[in-house]
């Protein structure tokens, strides 16, 4: 039985919530003869990706970078997403606890139209791209990664921030049942994180709601999470559930735990070194243990775009 | 058990990790980034060994079991085994040997500085610890391997002074060594007082031995 949908239709849409959260116990049930068709469910394969449903109609953006991406496996098995463990096997071990539907951001502060926006709205009302970006951890490692989503501006002229919003804040769940890592205080929850409003509306600046064409999996941040490719990864925060307009520079979970490491803007930068690790390299995720690190550009090879945002600031000191 | 076959099953048990390295790096299994999983393994292997080592007088003090210091050396030698390779790997697959960048590391980077020192300090207490060493050395042996509570205040520093900001698994080590260092103070003060009781009662009545 197949039965043709419009393609711009999430499954996740026209199947019952319940039904699709658990979609995966039905398909083992009917693996061993109980009723699939009964309940009226389209059999799908099941995916390595935990979230594993396409997003249609993604356009290709002159953005993309035309080096070859991460494998799959890669990007979602080597998570730095310490609510879901500090290890970085651990996101994709625990990713079962977190729920990303239903899913609400909260919109608020300095804007004309504050308010909330669910997460299948903000699948169907912002044109999805996919976006293949270099991406650089502080930690000195790097990958390619094709993300879908949209410019994070898009979202922001809906809400009509006023004049007085020259910052824009980011705050993850908080919930130790969906986020077991967040049972120990390892960093001070919610996870935070912030942009200057230019560098919130540069066409780089993306909201990202899937990779490799498909949903976000869990241990990327699902189901929304911010993705600045010319700052450091930590930056780009995951699992939305809050966006502020702010008339101060917001607070940002690492530059609070240690400040001389972890800065505001946090570009990336081979002339200055994490205090206690250089800077100047990085391993790329996939080249293999024989391969030679690899030269780190400054803003992450995405200057000729972004350099402009700071021209006359002391990078060396607004690190 | 008798030392006889306990040595042979000791080598054996700390080749084990080795095993569990090989056997991950021929599967494929040592994760997207295998130089850090090679890094981490053979840096925990280093600490764990040191750890049993120091704990060797400790628990021989307590139980009584005299032979069990006659592993002591084979265990620290494994130590310094792992240690070799968490180097090697440092050098060779995190540096490819460049010695500018290693050297701005050991100069710059204190957590470097404090690993790299502690394996230095390793290189001669491994040289020394053959038979002819310890008894061309005399008791100057002795003084000279006590760097190797120098070594396991280093590697656990080492340790703490690189994670970003999950201290728990360092701090567990850390505390293991607080330990096993604390079990020496009271020890070797007590034992030393009862040494000197015994000298005084045997000297006051040799006629009964």
């Amino acid at each position: 039985m197949l039965i043709k949908k419009p393609a711009d239709i999430l499954p996740s849409e026209i199947t019952p919530q319940q039904f699709w959260q658990r979609r995966r116990e039905f398909l083992k049930a009917s693996a061993s003869g109980i009723g699939l068709a009964a309940i009226g469910l389209a059999g799908t394969a099941p995916h390595r990706v935990l979230a594993g449903d396409t997003i249609p109609n993604v356009r290709p953006s002159p953005f993309s970078t035309d080096e070859p991406p991460t494998s799959l496996e890669d990007i979602t098995s080597y998570n730095n997403f310490y609510e879901l463990g500090t290890d970085k096997t651990d996101p994709k071990a625990n990713a079962r606890f977190l729920k990303p539907r239903p899913w609400t951001v909260t919109v608020d502060g300095e804007c004309a139209a504050p308010g909330e926006i669910g997460i299948k709205d903000i699948l169907s009302s912002f044109t999805q791209e996919e976006r293949i970006y270099r991406l650089r951890c502080v930690e000195a490692w790097a990958m390619v990664v094709p993300w879908v989503g949209f410019p994070l501006g898009d979202l922001i002229k809906r809400f009509e921030p006023t004049s007085k919003a020259k910052y824009v804040a980011f705050e993850t769940l908080y919930d130790p049942e969906q986020m077991p890592g967040q049972k120990r205080r390892v960093l001070d929850w919610p996870y935070r994180e912030g942009l200057r409003m230019d560098e919130a509306m540069h066409p780089l600046t993306i909201l990202s709601t899937g990779l490799y064409g498909e949903l976000l999996p869990n241990q990327n941040g699902a189901p929304l999470r911010l993705v600045v490719p010319w700052k450091y990864g930590f930056k780009s925060i995951k699992s939305i559930v809050r966006i502020s307009f702010t008339e101060k520079e917001p607070p940002a979970t690492w530059t609070r735990m240690q400040a001389n490491e972890y800065g505001f803007y946090a570009n990336v930068n081979p002339a200055v070194d994490h205090p206690r690790w250089s800077q100047k390299t990085h391993r790329m995720i996939g080249d293999g243990w024989l391969a030679k690190k690899r030269e780190t550009l400054p803003f992450n090879g995405y200057g000729d775009q972004v350099a402009e945002l700071y021209a006359g600031m002391d990078l060396k000191r607004f690190f | 058990m008798s030392v006889r076959y306990g040595k042979p099953l000791v080598f054996l048990l700390c080749l084990v990790p080795l095993g569990v390295l090989i056997g991950r790096g021929a599967s494929g299994a040592l994760g997207p980034n295998p130089v850090e999983a090679i890094t981490h393994f053979t840096g925990d292997w280093t600490l764990r060994l040191l750890l049993v080592t120091l704990a060797v007088t400790p628990l021989r003090r307590l139980t009584g079991q005299a032979w069990l210091v006659r592993f002591r050396r084979m265990l620290g030698l494994f130590a310094f085994f792992y240690a070799v390779l968490h180097f090697t790997t440092y050098l060779w697959l995190d540096r490819f040997f460049d010695l500018g960048t290693i050297a701005e590391d050991v100069l710059k980077r204190p957590y470097i500085t404090i690993g790299f020192a502690a394996f230095v300090l390793m290189v001669p207490l491994a040289i020394t610890s053959t038979q002819g060493w310890i008894r061309r050395l005399g008791r100057r042996w002795k003084t000279l391997h006590r760097a190797v509570y120098a070594i396991g205040v280093l590697g656990v520093l080492h340790y703490l002074w690189l994670v970003k900001a999950d201290l728990l698994e360092p701090a567990i080590y850390a505390i293991i060594l607080a330990v096993l260092l604390g079990l020496r103070v009271p020890w070797a003060d007590l034992s030393a007082r009862l040494r000197s009781a015994m000298r005084r009662r045997s000297w006051m009545a040799p006629e009964r031995r």
